[in-house]
């Protein structure tokens, strides 16, 4: 099996709707429609022949200059019988982030959605759990975008003159 | 040409005879049979030399520590030798390593658990103001969640920093007043940090 063998039956069974095809470094990467992602999923996972059966990533990007379209989150799926790793993204508007949750289909998705909501602030919709997994339960922000700065705003004994931003 | 090998050929005997330390006697009168000095002298003396460090380690100044407290630095020379594991029995919480916000509240706890008189010692940078990460995720300085006695500043400090901190304590806990703990304005700091 090879990338175009996935990508001709992911394009017989899903047409239009995948776009952005392309193989960066020799990986297989796509984007599909936010409200697909779980079709796709489903797809990959029950197809006897693609059995993308084991979800090695699950995070999110943020890209601010995209209106409509701020926040991707990126599915990495592995084929562990044939060895063949493949990497599809969903777009979503960062006013109403709410995508379909991977957890009835993927255990391993429960953890890594409740980090990308820590993180970017993706609304997992049906996720069972979907609270704060790595920061303090009392943060107010979601620290991976880009409109927050890095550095500790909180902090106050620092004078910006030293750090060459007087 | 391989190097000889020229350790120890010719072991010096250790002299031992007039190489005893003992601890400095503080201030008093002394006669014929008797020494009399003030009791917080002789209290401070007695918990400076038996201090028990509780190590606090959560990253790289806490692998300096490991050298500190093994043979070559030898904590054990300052009166330390018995590190305990357990908060309710020391009274010198080290604290060496980044403390990320989530830790906050469990360094909190094991300071509280902490029995009276205790002191606390910042090791590094991290501990001190937190360091490089200056982030959304790490605490800017232990200071912030709980008084700190001594800093050491390195990133991370070698082991004669963290001794010379650990004398600092020394000097600090051997010239404690009785009263200190009492006083009002201790309290007043304790109060500072939501501590009754």
């Amino acid at each position: 099996m090879d990338n175009a063998l996935i990508r001709q039956r992911l394009q017989e069974k899903f047409g239009d709707s995948l776009l952005n095809v392309d193989e960066p470094y020799g990986m297989l990467t796509f984007e599909v429609p936010k409200d697909m992602n779980l079709k796709v999923l489903q797809f990959l996972y029950d197809d006897p022949e693609l059995r993308f059966q084991f979800l090695t990533d699950l995070t999110a990007v943020h890209y601010p200059g995209q209106p409509g379209r701020e926040l991707a989150v990126v599915y990495h799926l592995h084929n562990l019988v044939d060895n063949i790793r493949i990497r599809f993204k969903v777009f979503t508007s960062i006013e109403k982030p709410d995508v379909f949750t991977a957890t009835q289909l993927y255990e391993s998705a429960n953890w890594m959605e409740r980090e990308t909501y820590d993180f970017f602030g993706i609304n997992f919709v049906g996720h069972p759990n979907l609270r704060r997994i790595l920061n303090v339960d009392e943060m107010t922000y979601f620290p991976m975008r880009k409109e927050f700065p890095l550095e500790d705003q909180s902090r106050i004994d620092k004078d910006d003159e030293m750090f060459g931003r007087g | 040409m391989a190097r000889p090998v020229r350790f120890n050929v010719n072991t010096v005997p250790a002299d031992t005879k007039n190489h005893i330390s003992t601890a400095e006697m503080p201030p008093g009168y002394t006669g014929e049979g008797f020494f009399a000095t003030k009791l917080s002298d002789a209290v401070g003396l007695a918990r400076k030399n038996s201090m028990w460090p509780l190590p606090f380690a959560t990253s790289c100044c806490g692998i300096e520590f490991m050298a500190t407290m093994a043979s070559h630095y030898d904590l054990a020379r300052f009166g330390a030798e018995r590190l305990g594991f357990s908060p309710r029995q020391c009274d010198l919480l080290m604290v060496m390593g980044t403390i990320a916000k989530k830790m906050g509240p469990i360094l909190k706890q094991v300071y509280l658990q902490m029995a009276e008189p205790r002191w606390v010692m910042a090791v590094g940078a991290c501990a001190s103001s937190g360091g490089i990460f200056d982030s959304y995720s790490v605490l800017q300085g232990i200071d912030q969640i709980i008084p700190v006695d001594v800093y050491v500043p390195g990133c991370p400090p070698r082991p004669e920093g963290i001794l010379d901190g650990f004398m600092r304590i020394q000097d600090l806990v051997g010239e404690e007043s009785l009263r200190r703990r009492n006083s009002e304005k201790y309290s007043e700091l304790m109060e500072s940090y939501g501590i009754k």
